[in-house]
């Protein structure tokens, strides 16, 4: 582990984030968007663990922040699949540019 | 190169190519299959740090939870076989654009940055380390944000409920 330095890691979180990010912008479909966040949460538990590693390795708290981002990502996951549910239901579409009447 | 190195450099391949076609496939259904590859992707590169229980989260939640409840999510909601319509070239283009500038902008702060690894003993991240600390009250004990957790899942499970309930008639 100790010959990869800390900021090769660094990049492929970086990466994975801006990956999201790019799906964040360019999709219109809640689910798919859905999906870009988990990959953000994910880069960050990524970076979390690696600073807990390499940085800190006599403390926990990386490890613990991370559990704590992944009991979090579950529950938003769920809320947001019910919210997706529901508005398929009174919609027809889970597009987000069908449901701009709830911008105003 | 050592072997760790080159299993490194393979995960991060496999993670980043996985996760680049999760984002730009036009099949929701493939996309959904792309994500899933990309976690398991991480969760190697968390057995490579040697966070074994971490892994084993990434691999039990994520995997087996988010994923299928997505692919759940996409059989009720979505014509799964039919293509996604592409995103106007505008929003692609400032999409590649803004995504661009971000990374080269935080990778010149990550670059530029001088990492002072501490040298003290490491402490072996396992099991009981972990469920010692997380549970302890003291100083450094992680108890609270451990029952506020729990009580937000509870939160999270009934509101769940409460918004994916049909409506009944007028009661």
């Amino acid at each position: 582990m100790n010959d990869i330095p800390l900021t090769h890691i660094l990049f492929v979180s970086t990466a994975l984030f801006f990956i999201g990010m790019y799906g964040l912008f360019t999709r219109r479909n809640m689910i798919t968007m859905l999906m870009s966040v988990e990959l953000i949460l994910n880069s960050v538990n990524i970076n979390f663990v690696a600073f807990n590693k390499y940085l800190f390795p006599e403390k926990l708290d990386g490890v613990f922040f991370s559990i704590f981002i992944v009991t979090i990502a579950a529950a938003e996951a769920a809320v947001a699949i019910a919210i997706i549910i529901n508005l398929y239901r009174s919609h027809n579409s889970i597009d987000v540019e069908d449901a701009g009447e709830m911008k105003y | 190169m050592t072997a760790s190195q080159i299993i490194f450099y393979l995960l991060s391949a496999f993670i980043l190519g996985s996760g680049m076609l999760a984002v730009t496939s036009r099949k929701i259904f493939r996309s959904a299959i792309w994500l899933l590859f990309s976690l398991i992707g991480i969760a190697g590169l968390y057995f490579w740090l040697q966070v074994e229980f971490i892994a084993a989260i990434q691999i039990v939640v994520y995997v087996g939870g988010i994923v299928v409840l997505i692919i759940f999510s996409i059989f009720l909601t979505q014509k799964s076989g039919s293509e996604m319509p592409k995103p106007p070239k505008w929003r692609r283009e400032f999409a590649i654009l803004a995504v661009i500038f971000g990374f080269g902008f935080v990778w010149q702060l990550i670059s530029h940055h001088e990492f002072k690894e501490t040298s003290t003993t490491a402490l072996d991240v396992n099991m009981a380390n972990i469920g010692t600390q997380l549970l302890s009250t003291t100083e450094h004990g992680y108890i609270l944000p451990f029952e506020v957790v729990s009580i937000l899942l509870l939160a999270a499970m009934i509101g769940c409920i409460v918004i994916a309930m049909k409506k009944t008639e007028a009661v």
